[in-house]
Order: C-alpha cells, then sequence, then structure tokens
C-alpha cells in the first residue's frame, strides 16, 4: 500500500517573522527554513506505519521552487522511499497544492495522504482536506491517533470538544496534529543516503492542474504591538493594579 | 448585493456560542444573511439561531444523515445550498469549521480565506498568517467566496432578531466511507475557555496534574475559564482542549492570567486579542513579559495562592 506525504518549505518556526517596511510581505530571503513542523510529523508517522508492516511506500510530494528540494531530502532522510517535486515558482496556494497532490495521489494509486494540519507560513489549514474533497474520499482532520487495520484506518482527532474518533475506509486523507507523535532526530548516515536518491520532476501542466484563481495580498502590516506594561513587586501591588484597571 | 450563508455549528441541541459572532463579520459585509442548521432536527438549534440580530432567515436541513457533523457529510450538502444564488458561505474558525469548509471550497472549486479578522469590502479582508505576527489583506478572486472567521476578532451580535425559520432540501447521501465512533468531551462546570472574560492558564512550570490544581482553584475563585501551553498538554497535566495558542485555542478575554508560561511566539499567537495580560513567572527575563501589561517576578506556588486569598 502506497502513500503520500506532503511536505512543505516553511521559514523555521524559531524565527522572528518581521515584515518587510513597505508591506509587501515577510522577510524571507537570507531567513533560515525547514520543513513545516506538521509536515515532520506526517512523515514520521508515515515511517512508523512503514515499519508496522501497514504500508509499504512513502512517496514523499512538494509543490514549489527549486529549494523546496532540501525538503524533500529532509524527507528522504526520515524513510521516504520517493520524493517527487512538482516545480512551480507561482506563490502555491492550497487549492493548486491540493489539486496537484490529488492529480499525484490518483495518478499512483495511493491509499492514504498524510498531510500536516496546516502550514505554519499561511496557517490556512485547508489543503488535506481540499484533497479529500477532490477525490471524494474520506477525511480524518487533526489526528492525535492512527491505527490502521487492513483497509480501515481508526483516527483519534483533536477537536474543540475533546477527543472524536472516527473509522474510515481507505482511501483516506489524515492531517496530522501536534501529538501524533514526536519526529525522530534524523542521523548523518541517513541524510547522507538520502543524498543519493534521485528526486523526480514533474510540474503541474504535466500533472494536468491548472493554478486556482489567486487570493491576492493588497499588503502586509506588522500586527498591533502591545505596549510594554508595568512591572510589580508584590502580590498587594499586582492587586492594587488590577483593582486600577477595574479587574479586580 | 451580498446573499450570505452562516453554517450553525450546533451540538446537543445547542447553537454554538461562536456563530453569534460569525453574524457580526457577515453583518459587516453586508447584505441578506441566512444561516443554515443541518440536523437530525434542527427546531432546537434554529429557534437560537433566529433570534440573533440581523438574520434573514434560518434554514433547517433535517435529515438523519446530519445525526454527527462530519466534514463528508457535510460539504456536498452546504455545496449544494451555496448553489442556490449565494456569494459567500461562513463558518466559525472552530475545529467544525476549519474541517468542513475547505471541503466545501474544493466542492464548489474556490479557494478559501482562512481566519478572516477584519472586513474591509464584500471580498477584501485582513488575516493572520506566520501565527499571527504578520497580518495580510487579501483580495478574494471572483466565484463563490467560502471564509472561516476567526472568532476572537468579532463580537457576537445582540440576540434581538425574530428571524423565519423554513425547511429546506438538499441531497444528502452519508457517504460510507466515514463513521462516527465516539466523542469524549471533557464536561466542566468552568467557563468555557472561548467565550470565558478570564481566564487562567498554567504552563510546563507547574510540573503535574496534582499541582495543575493550583490554577484550578484560582480560577475558580475568579470565576475563570483555564487553559495551558502546549508543554503543559503534551506532558500530560490537563488534556488538548485546553491548549492555547497558534494551534490550539484563539482567545480574547479581558484578563488572562499567563502562569509559568515562557510565552513562545505559538503561544503569545494565541491571547493576541486578550485585554490585560497578567504574568507570572520565576525568570525575569522570560519573554512573556514582553507583552505582559502586568508583570510579576516570583515562584508561582506562593504568589498564585497568596493572589487567589486577595482577590
Ligand atoms: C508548530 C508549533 C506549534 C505550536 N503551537 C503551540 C500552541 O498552540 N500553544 C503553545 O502554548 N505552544 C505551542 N507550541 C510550543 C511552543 O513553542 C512552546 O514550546 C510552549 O509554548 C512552551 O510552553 P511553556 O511556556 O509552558 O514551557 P516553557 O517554555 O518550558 O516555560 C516554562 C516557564 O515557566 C517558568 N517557571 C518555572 N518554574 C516556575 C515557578 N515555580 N514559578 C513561576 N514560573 C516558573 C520558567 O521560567 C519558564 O519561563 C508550538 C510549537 C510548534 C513548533
Ligand atoms: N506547496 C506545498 N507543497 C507540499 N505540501 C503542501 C504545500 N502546501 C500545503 N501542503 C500540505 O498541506 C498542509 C496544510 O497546508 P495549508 O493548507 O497551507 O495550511 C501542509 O502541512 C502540507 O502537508
Amino acid at each position: 500500500m502506497k502513500a503520500i506525504v506532503s511536505v512543505k518549505r516553511a521559514v523555521d518556526y524559531n524565527v522572528r517573522i518581521q515584515v518587510k517596511p513597505d508591506g509587501s510581505g515577510v522577510v524571507t530571503e537570507g531567513v533560515k527554513h525547514s520543513m513545516n513542523p506538521f509536515d515532520e510529523i506526517a512523515m514520521e508517522e508515515a515511517v512508523r506505519l512503514k515499519e508496522k508492516g501497514k504500508i509499504t511506500e512513502i512517496i514523499a510530494v512538494t509543490i514549489g521552487g527549486a529549494k523546496n528540494e532540501e525538503t524533500l531530502r529532509t524527507a528522504l532522510a526520515f524513510g521516504a522511499t520517493r520524493a517527487i517535486h512538482v516545480k512551480d515558482d507561482g506563490g502555491i496556494e492550497p487549492l493548486t497544492a491540493a489539486r496537484a497532490l490529488a492529480a499525484i495521489f490518483k495518478k499512483e494509486g495511493a491509499q492514504l495522504l498524510i498531510a500536516g494540519k496546516q502550514a505554519i507560513d499561511d496557517d490556512a489549514n485547508q489543503t488535506g482536506q481540499m484533497v479529500a474533497g477532490l477525490l471524494d474520499i474520506a477525511q480524518a482532520t487533526f489526528a492525535g491517533k492512527v491505527d490502521i487495520e487492513g483497509n480501515k484506518a481508526t483516527v483519534v482527532r483533536e477537536v474543540d470538544a475533546g477527543l472524536e474518533t472516527l473509522e474510515v475506509d481507505l482511501p483516506a486523507v489524515i492531517t496530522a496534529d501536534l501529538r501524533l507523535n514526536e519526529p525522530r532526530y534524523l542521523k548523518l548516515p541517513d541524510i547522507m543516503k538520502a543524498k543519493r536518491i534521485a528526486i523526480e520532476a514533474t510540474t503541474l501542466a504535466e500533472l494536468g492542474v491548472t493554478a486556482a484563481p489567486p487570493v491576492k495580498t493588497l499588503k502586509t502590516t506588522p500586527p498591533p504591538s502591545r505596549s510594554k506594561g508595568v512591572m510589580v513587586k508584590t502580590v498587594d501591588e499586582l492587586v492594587a493594579a488590577l483593582k486600577a484597571k477595574g479587574l479586580a | 448585493m451580498s446573499k450570505i450563508l452562516v453554517i450553525a455549528e450546533h451540538a446537543d441541541g445547542k447553537l454554538n456560542a461562536g456563530v453569534a459572532k460569525v453574524l457580526a463579520a457577515a453583518t459587516q459585509i453586508g447584505g441578506e444573511v441566512d444561516i443554515a442548521v443541518f440536523a437530525v432536527d434542527g427546531a432546537a438549534v434554529a429557534a437560537q439561531a433566529a433570534k440573533l440580530a440581523g438574520v434573514a432567515k434560518v434554514l433547517t436541513i433535517n435529515n438523519a444523515v446530519n445525526d454527527h457533523p462530519l466534514a463528508a457529510t457535510l460539504a456536498p450538502q452546504i455545496a449544494e445550498l451555496a448553489g442556490k444564488g449565494y456569494t459567500h458561505v461562513l463558518f466559525p474558525g472552530t475545529t467544525f469549521g476549519k474541517d468542513v469548509a475547505p471541503r466545501t471550497a474544493a466542492k464548489l472549486g474556490v479557494p478559501q480565506i482562512s481566519d478572516v479578522m477584519a472586513v474591509h469590502s464584500a471580498t477584501s479582508f485582513d488575516r493572520p498568517v506566520y501565527a499571527g505576527n504578520a497580518i495580510v489583506t487579501v483580495e478574494a478572486p471572483a466565484g463563490t467566496l467560502v471564509a472561516t472567521v476567526r472568532l476572537a476578532s468579532f463580537n457576537a451580535v445582540a440576540e434581538t432578531g425574530s428571524a423565519a425559520v423554513e425547511a429546506a432540501t438538499v441531497a444528502g447521501a452519508a457517504p460510507a466511507h466515514t463513521r462516527f465512533v465516539k466523542l469524549e468531551a471533557q464536561k466542566s462546570a468552568r467557563p468555557d475557555l472561548q467565550s470565558a472574560a478570564k481566564v487562567v492558564s498554567g504552563g510546563r512550570a507547574l510540573g503535574s496534574s496534582e499541582n495543575f490544581k493550583v490554577i484550578f482553584d484560582f480560577a475558580d475563585k475568579i470565576g475563570a475559564g483555564v487553559g495551558a501551553s502546549r508543554a503543559a498538554v503534551d506532558s500530560g497535566y490537563v488534556p488538548n482542549d485546553m491548549q492555547v495558542g497558534q494551534t490550539g485555542k484563539i482567545i480574547a478575554p479581558s484578563l488572562y492570567f499567563a502562569i509559568g508560561i515562557s510565552g513562545a511566539i505559538q503561544h503569545l499567537a494565541g491571547i493576541k486579542d486578550a485585554k490585560v495580560i497578567v504574568a507570572i513567572n520565576k525568570d525575569a527575563d522570560a519573554p512573556i513579559f514582553e507583552v505582559a501589561d502586568i508583570g510579576l517576578v516570583g515562584d508561582l506556588f506562593t504568589v498564585v495562592p497568596e493572589l487567589q486569598s486577595k482577590m
């Protein structure tokens, strides 16, 4: 059984984001990028399922510019068996990424897509659900636990009210939440080995995919900054400060 | 003119409090606003929705397949209903909305705007990116506009309306591939984290689920909801539905206590709209003090009980 894992290159989660003074976006040049953290969790889950013999092949897929190759190398170091790079220099939006992933899913006859629940750059939280909708297959988002038995997956989902359990027939899309697992540290030999695996390149056109109508970004601004408050020395001062604001 | 469809999230016969905030966003877009209630029998929920100010009609779509809110079941029904002349389909930015909206957008072949935090026009909105460290103003392309609304950014509309309730029908078949098994909901008598006026959150510093009692006791004294950092949730001190932040709940209480929480950007993303942030941390250099309105350096295990006795 083949599983696809979508992996996106994003500004590293530790980077302090700077908005460009001219409002044209955030500074991404010369800034550390990594695999989107939720995609690391998705990769880890796929590798564990493969180790348990539940799936046989893991195809990592990324859609984006030349630098996304690094992200695929990371996926291969995790243990992806193949890597597909959908080369595109446009600003890839969730619906376009979803169309490309759906096309590859069909072409490969995959049974499972594991995606991150959201990309920490656009924070869209859309792509996995869109793939499931385009393919009319089951979806289990925000997964905190996944069990696969034959062609059924039992997924515990992290929802606002608590934990919801769904049972879905494969093929299905699962999106990974934070507590699904803790991704392994990549070992140097695995990173070296990953360098020798050929990356398969394709394009949206080759996949027969048209880019979605873009949501235009008119401007980017920093959030309103909170002014630095006061430091109090004792609990009594804290209570007094709250009283002054009408909060105690 | 815009014709807006708001999807009513509900559970156990109760309309989700977020729907009244989605209504506020819909009212700012302007035009005619209808609410759709998908349920087995939506009468009770529809009656609550009908009271929200600014609603033209409440549509009930009663069908046995709507027993549990499953994206695979709801998205095709919503897409079909949207096809009846609606320009906008709005969902609350909850785990429900985030699950169902993109599947609906895919069915309609349109992009989605996630987490609308301000409305400029019927097609232009602000939304947060990079954990709220940048705000983008976007312009949606032509076509049905599907969006989720960031609840912390809008105030609920009043319950002064009396909209008509009508039954609507759409083809709705339950896909055989998805089965609801169970929901383990955390039952709590405390105010709901997402709508509480006061919230007390604890972090990794609490050290154990037993110690978290310090937070619960203080919260109960002041009638607050209780939240937590990811580290506290991951360490198993409290359940996942209490996580506040980029990937947990985004909240906007009038008063927020961050206790034994360092103030990582992912945590701050969830509390940017809190009116007053109070931080208690034993490390004077903790980043939480950069955003706190009132900061106190000290050991939470002595400070919090003292605070509890004095408030
Ligand atoms: C993709 C991604 C998404 C994330 N999403 C979220 C999210 O939604 N929400 C979230 O919270 N985090 C999130 N995180 C994690 C985040 O980066 C931090 O790791 C987390 O918030 C840290 O939790 P903490 O502040 O409780 O723990 P720590 O950073 O360990 O801080 C503990 C604090 O307690 C203080 N302390 C210790 N003992 C005492 C004492 N006795 N009295 C007073 N103070 C004391 C310490 O000085 C320290 O500042 C995310 C991370 C990633 C990568
Ligand atoms: N350009 C892309 N390349 C690969 N995967 C993507 C891309 N965009 C989104 N994804 C996947 O979809 C998930 C959710 O992204 P988003 O909908 O943008 O928040 C990510 O965690 C990835 O797994």
